[in-house]
This record gives C-alpha cells, sequence and structure tokens, in this order.
C-alpha cells in the first residue's frame, strides 16, 4: 500500500472516530420517538422534527440558547478586549518580567478548575453576583483571560514592530497606531482568541452548574443537563438541543477560519 | 553614541556610513523620534524637536524592510498620512497619483504590499515619504535588501529624485559604493562616534584614520607599519625601504623619525620589472571582475 493511501485511510479514521458521537445524537435528533425505542437500534431516522419542537416548546431550548448567547459573548467581548491591551504591552514594551509574566499567565491558564471554584462561588457570594450573567461572566474572564493574553502576545510580536513606527511618523499617536495599524495585522490572533473563549464560555458546564441555579439564567450546558425529569429520561429532546448547541460552533468556526488562517502580514516587510 | 554632533544643511544629502552597530541607525531613530536622547538637542530650522513625538516632527523615515501597511492598498498606504492630517479626498487623491506618476507606480495603486516586487515596495516606501512633503527625510539602509542590479538603478533613481524634490536627506547606510555615489557630505561613524566629515572624495583621498581608511574603497587599503627615517624621505618596514618623499600630500617633515602606518590603495601599486620594483612578491589568486582585475599578493618584505 502507497503511503498517500495508508495516510488518507488513517486520517478518515481519525476524523470518523472523533465525528461518531456528532453523528449519532444529530441522527437520534431526527428519529421519532417510536424509532428512538426501537430495539434493534435503527441507524438511519425518518428525518422527524418532533423532538426539536418538543426541545423549543416544553423546554424552553430558545430561553436557554439566550442566555449562552449572552454569557459566551459578552466573556469573548470583555476577554478580548482586556487581553489585547495587556498583550500589546507586553509585546512591545521591553520589560525586566516580561518573560516570566508570560510563564506565569501560561501557568495560571492551567490551574484545574475545582481548585479554584470554592473561592470563585464565595467572592460572587460575596458580591450578589450568583445567578446574573456578569457573575458567570466575570468568571469566565478571569478564567480565559491569561490564555487568550498568551495568544494574543504571540500574535502582537509577529507584527513587525516597523510598521507601527511607520504609523507613528505618519501621524498616529499610539492609540491609533494600535487600532489602525497593530490590530488589523494581528486580527488572525483576535480571531483565534475570540473563537477559543466563545467555544469554551459556550461549553463550559462546571462553573455554569454551581454559579447559576435558577432556571431563568441558565445557560444551554447546564439547560441540557437538566431535561432530565424525575421519571423520564427525553433522549430526543437532548440529542436535538445538542445539535442545536453545536451548530453555532461550527459556523462560527468556519466563519473566522479564513481570518484565522496567517499570511495577512506577508508583503510589509521583506520576507 | 558619543559626542555625536553635526548639521545638514538645507537641501543636502548627508550620508551617515558606518560598519554594523556604529550607531547610524540610532542616530536616524533619536532624530525620528523612535528613541529618546539622554543628553543632547535636535533641531530642525533651529527649533528645538527632541521633546516632540515622531509625528510632530514633519519628517519622513523609510525602512530598511519599507515596513508598508500590508493591509491597505499601495494607493492607501501613500494617502494614510494624508488622511490623518485631515486633508481633503480631491487633495489626498491629487498628491498621491503624483508621487505615483514621480516614481512610476501609478499602475500599482490598486495592489496590496503582498503582490509587489522588492523593487516596487521600495518605490512605496518611498512614495509614502514624497506625499507628505516633510523637511526631512529619513533613510535607513533604504536598497540594502535589493539585489544588485535594482540596487544600483535605485541609486540613481534616488539622486535623481533629491535633485527634483530639492529634498534635506540624511541616508544610513554600511554601503560605501552608494555613500560615495549619493552622499554631498559623508560623515563615516564608528563605535558611536564620528570618525571623519567631508565631501565623497575627501574620505576617498584623505581619510582621517585607519578605521576610515580600512572601511572607504574595495578592495581594501593595504596598511604597512614601519618607521619614517629622519630626514621623512625613507619608509622602513623589516628590509622593506620606500622612498616617499613628494609621493605623498602630507608634509611628512613633522613626522620624521617617528613609527608610523603607511596606507596604500590597491589602485595606487604599479606592476613593474623585478629590478625595479620597490616591493615583490607571489601572487595567490587573481580575481577577475572584468573591467578590473585585482590581485592578491604575498609580499616577500612584509
Amino acid at each position: 500500500m502507497k503511503r498517500s493511501t495508508a495516510l488518507a485511510l488513517f486520517s478518515v479514521g481519525i476524523a470518523l472516530y472523533c465525528l461518531v458521537p456528532f453523528l449519532w445524537f444529530v441522527l437520534t435528533s431526527l428519529k421519532s420517538s417510536a424509532e428512538l425505542t426501537a430495539i434493534p437500534p435503527i441507524l438511519l431516522p425518518s428525518f422527524h422534527l418532533s423532538f426539536y419542537r418538543s426541545a423549543l416548546d416544553n423546554y424552553g431550548l430558545l430561553h436557554y440558547i439566550l442566555n449562552s448567547v449572552i454569557v459566551a459573548g459578552s466573556a469573548t467581548l470583555v476577554t478580548v478586549a482586556v487581553g489585547s491591551l495587556a498583550a500589546y504591552a507586553i509585546a512591545r514594551f521591553q520589560l525586566k518580567w516580561t518573560n516570566f509574566y508570560l510563564l506565569l499567565l501560561l501557568a495560571i491558564s492551567m490551574f484545574p478548575q475545582i481548585a479554584i471554584a470554592g473561592p470563585i462561588w464565595t467572592i460572587l457570594d460575596r458580591l450578589q453576583w450568583l445567578n446574573t450573567y456578569q457573575g458567570l461572566v466575570a468568571a469566565y474572564v478571569a478564567l480565559c483571560l491569561p490564555l487568550a493574553t498568551w495568544i494574543l502576545t504571540t500574535f502582537f510580536r509577529d507584527v513587525p514592530a516597523e510598521i507601527e513606527e511607520a504609523a507613528l511618523i505618519d501621524g498616529c499617536s499610539r492609540l491609533q497606531a494600535l487600532y489602525k495599524v497593530v490590530l488589523p495585522l494581528a486580527a488572525p490572533g483576535i480571531f483565534t482568541a475570540a473563537l477559543l473563549v466563545f467555544i469554551y464560555a459556550w461549553n463550559e458546564f462546571f462553573f455554569a452548574l454551581i454559579i447559576m441555579t435558577d432556571p431563568n439564567v441558565q445557560t444551554l450546558p447546564v439547560g441540557i443537563a437538566l431535561f432530565p425529569g424525575e421519571y423520564t429520561m427525553p433522549w430526543g429532546e437532548i440529542a436535538a438541543a445538542s445539535t442545536m448547541a453545536t451548530i453555532p460552533l461550527i459556523v462560527l468556526t468556519l466563519i473566522f477560519q479564513r481570518g484565522i488562517v496567517r499570511g495577512l502580514s506577508a508583503g510589509a516587510v521583506k520576507g | 553614541m558619543n559626542n555625536v554632533s553635526f548639521e545638514v544643511a538645507d537641501g543636502q544629502f548627508c550620508i551617515l556610513l558606518g560598519p554594523s552597530g556604529c550607531g547610524k541607525s540610532t542616530i536616524l531613530r533619536l532624530i525620528a523620534g523612535l528613541e529618546q536622547p539622554s543628553q543632547g538637542e535636535i533641531a530642525i530650522d533651529g527649533q528645538r524637536i527632541d521633546d516632540l513625538l515622531p509625528r510632530e516632527r514633519d519628517i519622513a523615515f523609510v525602512f530598511q524592510n519599507y515596513a508598508l501597511y500590508p493591509h491597505m492598498s499601495v494607493f492607501e498606504n501613500l494617502a494614510f498620512s494624508l488622511r490623518l492630517r485631515g486633508l481633503t479626498a480631491n487633495e489626498i487623491d491629487l498628491k498621491v497619483r503624483e508621487a505615483a506618476r514621480l516614481l512610476e507606480i501609478d499602475e500599482l495603486l490598486h495592489r496590496r504590499p503582498r503582490a509587489l516586487s522588492g523593487g516596487q515596495r521600495q518605490r512605496v516606501a518611498l512614495g509614502r515619504a514624497i506625499v507628505r512633503q516633510p523637511k526631512i527625510f529619513l533613510f535607513d539602509e533604504p536598497l540594502s535588501n535589493l539585489d544588485a542590479a535594482l540596487r544600483a538603478t535605485m541609486r540613481v533613481e534616488l539622486a535623481r529624485l533629491h535633485r527634483r524634490l530639492k529634498a534635506t536627506i540624511i541616508y544610513v547606510t554600511h554601503d560605501q559604493a552608494e555613500a560615495l555615489t549619493l552622499g554631498e557630505k559623508i560623515i563615516v561613524l564608528d563605535r558611536g562616534a564620528i570618525q571623519q566629515t567631508g565631501a565623497a572624495l575627501d574620505i576617498y583621498q584623505r581619510p582621517a584614520n585607519t578605521m576610515v581608511a580600512r572601511f572607504v574603497g574595495t578592495p581594501q587599503m593595504n596598511f604597512i607599519e614601519g618607521r619614517l627615517d629622519d630626514k621623512g624621505a625613507l619608509f622602513q618596514h623589516k628590509t622593506l625601504r620606500l622612498n616617499v618623499a613628494g609621493l605623498l600630500q602630507e608634509n611628512l617633515a613633522r613626522m620624521a623619525g617617528q613609527s608610523l602606518t603607511l596606507g596604500v590603495r590597491p589602485e595606487d601599486f604599479h606592476i613593474t620589472d623585478a629590478d625595479q620594483a620597490s616591493i615583490s612578491g607571489i601572487v595567490e589568486l587573481i580575481d577577475d571582475l572584468g573591467s578590473e582585475r585585482v590581485l592578491h599578493v604575498k609580499c616577500n618584505e612584509l
């Protein structure tokens, strides 16, 4: 067997392995109630949308989606806004402790969640921010900011200093140079950081569970996890909700992947 | 930098020449305001500028690696500074097209920098400086990223631009050919200090010290350590005896009896028969460059 064929088979194998769970709940979501419980299991559904209707009507799926959009969206905006400024400073101003600080950021971003869950809960409780959007957003920003700053720093460092200096000479203030020249050139980094934060905040379950006990403000993962009732296990609705929860991430990734692809700064300087 | 002080006249093409690390780029960055001097002053037209921001100094800077804005078209690259100054769209269009015509890049205005060749990028970088009509142009080794043929063309072009714009230019380079052809005033720097200031021929023919003598001219000047006899006429090195009376422009009488370094440019050696030669040796290597031929000789007397 040729090397390339082997490689292709191997890649397809990995892709299938990753996709099977996703395919499984997409197919499940499209089954009818009868197909869902059929024995032996039916692989191909009849493409019923009844579970989607039920998830939206009986389980308030739309409401959870809205909460998730608010929380993940705000967490992303705040993290990227604050992270960009921090990263710019770290990348541009050579300070004694810059490298140590970067190391610290990386170390902090690896803290296990469970270790800081208690303190964060207590802080939010004192602030009376439990069961509020800002409470969960603050927690997510705190968790994502170190890694986002770290990623953004590497991208800002890749923007040649001369381009910024040219802008300063051409008439920009530092802030103007930042948003007219440096930010557009670091756009791939900003997209990357934003997407990572958004995916994290969108999928995050543990903090959402302990901070958001009020169903009114619960996000998708928690909402879906609480679908099962005392005597029911609504597999179909759970599959439908999971599919709906995954689609935005896929769409976002597809949109931003073009922005994430590097090479925008090609041609600025010799190379 | 140590005690560097010089003046550039209005409309003058001034070259800062020196090996890498000599501080020439730092001088340029200080003038541009990209770095802060710890002491001393910088003035344009008698006005102190060293406490002004780069954008307030009315200077243009052409970077070695061009530093074009990659996310903007060539037109926008040229228009950027004009927009920041609040010119109207009409004025901007006029100035950009004029500069583009001057540099023959009017066909490229809609392109992005990444779609340009090195020479074209260089022209865009020049254009970005020209549209501003600044008081001073600062050039930081602008041709060093180009290939040899293009460099020669751009050198001529720069000279032409300078005449046409009557611009004041401070130009940093480590390439002495560039310095000698372009510079009206050349400042040779080494280790953060000025070694010599003068016109191209001055620097070439009357180098102020061995650093300048060694640095300017290819192939390099030859150096022979030795002693001048008491009459100031005979230069002695081991068995070598050279009659230098009347040969040199310097009056050597006041240096009679001293230890000196004799510098001879390669083109000043003349090949003669062995019995007439004052110095002899074996040719180790011949560099045939077409228009000239460089001999590497191991001398018997040295």
